[in-house]
């Protein structure tokens, strides 16, 4: 892919006690997109992340930011990217200021008390530029430790599950701080545990289990690729259970018998509903509204992590 | 090379260090100026010379190496276990900076606040008992070394220690007592064997008497076994901290 701004190839992380989290993972990173990255606790996210980041060291497997390797070339690469943790891990005596000020310094940028002010405002801290860390709530330092990755201005923001922990308000606006980071040409890697979180902002999805990439693609194509539509009837009159004439379909009954499930495949070139609504004439069940709905990521990753306990 | 990553970390330790300067100097330096008081005003005046100088002023460049050697230590290894203990090492390894430019903002940072320290303490050993200083220029230059020396060691022990409290058994249960049987208090030529062989296997000796020698031009030992001490005193624990960057021992995992 040309455009690639990250390219990981072949990554693998075994740690010291054993456990193998990443098994050779290939992904490509575009350019200006915003990239989620989802999967189980223990899946090898953080992993992947802390490998590109300079943080853990891989054990085999290659990662090139721009084209330059990410070792070899690591102050380049590094200045390019910012990262905020998953752990809310701060100074606690230091001042808002100070703290986001020491970040940009520590990563070879002259100071700039214009940019950094900038920052602060666009998070909503420059009211708290003077208060010291650990005088902060819970959200307060999490926009600091966005603050502090944006100080040296990086094109690649790593965001390790950001808004975990977080209230519904200051969710939203970390999607809608996000999205304006993107318009600015910053390409965007979150981790998550909220589907609606990947859903509603990213680009393309990738799913990791067990430390192997097991979907990527396009977040519409991945959902339409991967997704499954329902139909649901709702009846006339209930029923007790589902009529032997209808086992061919796999139904399911729900709403203490109001309503009939019907899971297809809407790209498949027989879906089997014509047939289903014969089959329900014929034995005179009666409805009275029909509607289907797509799979959502969260079902999509559900089944994803329920194949793996299977397997 | 980052120099502004360099000077981050080296302003922002430079800034902990003032914020807590009750601890990291008034401290030491009245813990040392009672040993001025006491072992130079109060009863130096009845111990005999040691090697021809007054005791009271025998004393002055042990002690201050007493207090140099454990609060370059404290002090290094502090800086770098506790963004370890916090969590906020992930922005210092995830900066663009070598492991040479990290080392020297912290080793360069805890060195500086020995020196200080040690030129405080000095400045109030002056008001207790006669100081004089033979070859000022190495002094300087030997508690720069001595004291960067030490800040290394104080630097990987910040990294080996899993706790508080492995971060204080090296310099006062280890550099402490070898300081204070390493000829603070008395002259090598002036103890019995084997006690006086016993003395001599203990390195800090070396580096109290050739910091003696700077300002009083008498040493119990070779100068040139000094300056060897001196030189193990960066290589070994530098050796250390190469190994460590290596391996990402307690680093990364």
């Amino acid at each position: 892919m040309s455009d690639a701004i990250i390219r990981i190839e072949g990554l693998r992380k075994a740690y010291a006690n054993g456990v193998e989290a990443l098994k050779g993972v290939d992904l490509d990173i575009r350019k200006g997109e915003i990239f989620a990255l989802l999967g189980p606790n223990g899946a090898g996210k953080t992993t992947l992340i802390n490998i590109v980041c300079g943080i853990v060291t891989a054990t085999g497997g290659e990662v090139q930011v721009d084209g330059r390797n990410w070792l070899h070339d690591f102050r380049r690469v590094r200045t390019r990217i910012g990262l905020v943790p998953q752990e809310l891990t701060t100074d606690a005596f230091e001042s808002v200021w100070a703290t986001v000020s020491f970040s940009r310094g520590l990563f070879g940028k002259p100071r700039n008390d214009q940019k950094v002010e900038e920052i602060l405002k666009r998070l909503t801290l420059w009211d708290k530029r003077k208060s010291e860390m650990r005088e902060l709530s819970g959200g307060m330092k999490r926009r600091v430790m966005i603050a502090k990755a944006l100080a040296h201005e990086p094109d690649i923001l790593f965001l390790d599950e950001p808004t975990a922990g977080v209230d519904v308000e200051l969710r939203r606006d970390m999607w809608e701080l996000v999205r304006k980071l993107r318009a600015d040409g910053t390409t965007i890697i979150l981790t998550t545990h909220y589907i609606e979180e990947a859903e509603e902002m990213a680009d393309r999805v990738g799913v990791i289990r067990k430390g192997e990439l097991v979907a990527l693609g396009d977040k519409k194509a991945l959902m339409a690729q991967m997704g499954q539509r329902t139909l649901k009837i709702t009846l006339d009159e209930a029923i007790a259970e589902i009529p032997a004439g209808l086992a061919e379909w796999g139904l399911a009954l729900e709403d203490e018998g109001h309503t009939l499930c019907y899971r297809f495949d809407s790209h498949a070139e027989h879906t089997g509903i014509p047939q289903l609504m014969r089959r329900l004439d014929e034995l005179h069940v009666g409805y009275k509204d029909l509607a289907t709905h797509q799979s959502s990521l969260e079902d999509i990753f559900v089944s994803l992590v329920h194949e793996e306990r299977a397997a | 090379m980052n120099f502004q990553g360099v000077k981050s970390i080296y302003r922002f330790e430079m800034a902990r260090w003032g914020r807590t300067l009750w601890q990291s100097l008034v401290t030491p330096v009245i813990t040392t100026s009672l040993y001025f008081l006491v072992f130079g005003s109060a009863i130096g005046s009845r111990m005999s010379d040691m090697a021809g100088i007054p005791f009271g002023s025998f004393i002055v460049p042990g002690l201050i190496l007493l207090s140099v050697l454990t609060q370059a230590i404290m002090n290094a290894s502090f800086g770098i276990f506790f963004p370890r203990f916090t969590g906020t090492i992930y922005e210092i390894l995830s900066a663009p900076l070598s492991p040479l430019e990290t080392v020297t903002a912290y080793v360069g940072a805890a060195a500086t606040k020995a020196v200080i320290l040690a030129l405080v303490t000095l400045a109030t050993a002056t008001l207790f008992v006669d100081v004089w200083i033979a070859h000022p220029l190495l002094m300087l230059i030997f508690l720069i070394v001595i004291s960067i020396g030490f800040c290394l060691l104080g630097f990987a022990i910040g990294i080996w220690a899993k706790n508080f409290e492995q971060l204080q058994v090296i310099p006062l249960l280890v550099v402490t007592p070898l300081t204070f049987l390493g000829g603070v208090f008395y002259s090598v030529g002036s103890i019995a064997e084997p006690w006086r062989t016993v003395t001599l296997l203990n390195p800090v000796l070396y580096l109290v008497a050739g910091y003696r020698w700077t300002f009083f031009g008498v040493s119990d030992v070779p100068l040139w076994s000094s300056l060897a001490v001196m030189a193990a005193s960066i290589l070994i624990p530098f050796a250390a901290i190469v190994w460590i960057f290596r391996t990402g021992y307690r680093l990364k995992s």
